[in-house]
């Protein structure tokens, strides 16, 4: 059991919050800072992104970010320098997400060997196909006791979802709708009739949504369906605001209620 | 089957896949399972040969080059396809993928485009089937390319600004990958080479591959032999060259010669020679060559020719390169603009910069006299007739 099993099976009745942000943004040097803060303020577990040239997945915020990071010098070996800090002053799950490319570059194994040195538990790579980790990765994953995270979408089929279920050892990431991030959840009957579908298959795997989770009522509703949620955008426009750092207790306040 | 075509899995030995995030999948395996049901079937393949005939022009000449051919002293052949409807080869892939389209219920089309010819070639079959059409192309190119953004919304496209990113045909690629996740039911997405996740590169190949079997049978009029000893063209995605090499690949007699854009040099900065300067990696849903950064950044390629600088090429591209079944060689801006006039004084056809670079490689290459050699002329030079202008001084 790595840090994010505990935290699903401990989790009680408690709604689960994870806020998502990108490495190196605002400054190279704010990405241990923000992990500390965010734990104190509440949050439960974190997913912190690291940037890619041409992130299709993400919306205009996301990208915004991923191009600011870029140019502060942000990458996958500057990323792991920072995070040798890690766990000595964050407790909560930590998982990295981001596109394959990079990784690919970086050497898939010598990647899972550096998250578990500096302590992080899972990952999220939302164009690594499914049969390329099961047939290629998935041993090197474990081995390292890396969760690695697959996305399921309303249009997914339930077969898939099954299969999906069978070969994750986190959480599932329950897309609110299909979409790049950062569009506002509009909880429509169909949304709800998706949550619904999802929750009465009775998944081995805890769920948690994301995309389009962008304040305390979008929150309410999903965790209302799921075990919990995930905030991205929302928090790295936040990012982008002078101060931030000192605004950042108020928000998860207000996103949890 | 072919060791060069896609396998059951969608790769060209390890080059293919679809490197896809979920939001893409159902699309994406929607196609890859009925492609080539729909393709094979009677009815898509009357509709779709019709439509090359009446509408595109096809078969395109081929052309017994006389004046190039004894400058070079050898027997050159160039294959029309800059005279097919909208002027280059791209509408052989958009009438494919429209027929297809219509076949799968879709009501809406993206595409993305570079110089904008894949996206003329787009707008115009979204114009003869009546379904409506987005065109994502880089401001910047929008900028550059003004009269084929006037064609694309004369047609009744519509046309978006990429804004992210270097603003250029990539970033574009990025924004029409994003329409179609937020747009998952009644869209399709006409991608314009043969790159993307599988099974586009085959499908794009398939389409295209109209090339190499007309030139077959021209060239057993024209010659007697249904093969020639050399087949020339250019590479930026690479789908002219994929469609024009597709019915020779297992002739190993015919040498390949694929043609990337050197730019300034290929160790200049700017280029886009990607074999040279590219390593595996993963772009826009495919595992092939690309340029990048050690840390896997893409890097913004360079070339006079916008219909060649893409900062990949199609992942069999990347397998016939590495199987050594294809030459690659790169020309660079200069000997491209070259060879663009020439053809033009010697021969009056103005070529398009692209096509300029597959024939810029005859100067490079030595042939025996009774040698007959296959240049694929993609497209034609209307749209270049500016940078011609301001790089010779007319």
């Amino acid at each position: 059991m790595n840090r994010i099993n505990r935290l699903f099976a401990d989790k009680g009745s408690k709604r689960i919050l994870s806020i998502y942000y990108t490495a190196g943004y605002p400054t190279l040097e704010s990405t241990v800072d923000i992990a500390e803060t965010l734990e104190n303020a509440g949050v439960d577990f974190l997913e912190i992104g690291f940037p890619y040239s041409d992130p299709v997945a993400d919306g205009p915020v996301i990208q915004h970010s991923s191009e600011a990071a870029l140019r502060n010098g942000m990458s996958l070996g500057v990323l792991f320098e920072q995070l040798k800090d890690l766990r000595r002053r964050v407790n909560i799950p930590v998982l990295l997400m981001g596109y394959v490319n990079p990784v690919l570059q970086y050497g898939v194994e010598s990647f899972c060997k550096s998250c578990k040195a500096v302590g992080v538990d899972g990952v999220i790579v939302p164009d690594l196909p499914m049969y390329e980790y099961e047939e290629r990765y998935r041993s090197v994953f474990e081995e390292n006791g890396l969760s690695n995270i697959f996305l399921v979408t309303p249009q997914t089929s339930e077969e898939r979802i099954r299969k999906i279920d069978d070969l994750s050892t986190g959480f599932i990431y329950l897309l609110s709708s299909s979409a790049t991030t950062g569009k506002n959840l509009s909880v429509s009957e169909n949304t709800e009739a998706y949550f619904s579908r999802i929750r009465a298959m009775q998944l081995k795997n805890p769920v948690a949504i994301g995309f389009g989770i962008s304040g305390h009522h979008a929150f309410t509703r999903a965790t209302d369906h799921a075990d919990g949620a995930i905030v991205g955008s929302a928090f790295v426009k936040l990012l982008g605001e002078t101060d931030y750092s000192r605004k950042i207790p108020q928000f998860i306040r207000q996103l949890k209620g | 089957m072919s060791e060069y075509q896609v396998n059951e899995k969608g790769y060209y030995g390890h080059f293919g896949g679809a490197y896809i995030p979920e939001m893409l999948y159902p699309n994406v395996e929607e196609l890859r399972q009925q492609y080539l049901a729909i393709i094979h079937s009677d009815d898509f393949r009357q509709e779709f040969d019709k439509l090359l005939r009446d509408y595109v022009g096809r078969p395109s000449p081929l052309y017994p080059a006389q004046r190039l051919s004894e400058r070079y002293g050898t027997n050159i052949f160039l294959k029309r396809e800059d005279l097919n409807h909208t002027g280059a080869h791209k509408i052989n892939n958009t009438i494919g993928q429209i027929l297809l389209a219509e076949r799968l219920g879709k009501k809406r089309i993206i595409a993305e485009t570079g110089a904008g010819q894949h996206g003329v070639a787009t707008a115009t079959v979204c114009a003869l089937k009546g379904l409506k059409c987005v065109v994502y192309m880089g401001a910047i190119d929008i900028e550059r390319q003004a009269p084929n953004v006037a064609r694309m919304k004369m047609m009744g496209a519509e046309v978006i600004a990429a804004e992210s990113g270097s603003k250029t045909l990539k970033d574009a690629t990025n924004e029409a990958l994003r329409d179609w996740i937020n747009n998952p039911v009644d869209t399709h997405y006409i991608i314009g080479s043969v790159v993307g996740p599988h099974p586009y590169p085959d499908m794009v190949a398939r389409f295209q591959s109209v090339i190499s079997a007309e030139t077959r049978k021209q060239l057993l009029e024209k010659t007697g032999r249904e093969t020639p000893d050399h087949v020339i063209a250019c590479v930026g995605g690479g789908s002219n060259a994929a469609g024009m090499f597709y019915h020779f690949l297992d002739d190993h007699d015919v040498k390949l010669v694929a043609v990337e854009a050197a730019g300034k040099g290929v160790d200049s900065g700017e280029s886009a020679a990607t074999t040279v300067l590219g390593r595996e990696g993963v772009l826009h849903g495919s595992r092939s060559l690309l340029m990048q950064t050690d840390d896997g950044q893409v890097i913004e390629p360079y070339s006079i020719s916008a219909g060649l600088d893409y900062p990949g090429v199609g992942p069999q591209h990347a397998w016939l390169y590495e199987k050594g079944r294809a030459t690659y060689v790169n020309i660079t801006d200069d000997e491209a603009m070259q060879a663009g006039l020439l053809l033009t004084r010697l021969e009056g056809i103005i070529p398009a910069i692209e096509s300029a670079h597959a024939l810029a490689q005859l100067e490079k290459m030595t042939f025996k006299g009774d040698e007959n050699v296959v240049v694929c002329l993609s497209g034609r030079g209307d749209k270049d007739l500016d940078n011609y202008m301001k790089y010779f001084g007319f």
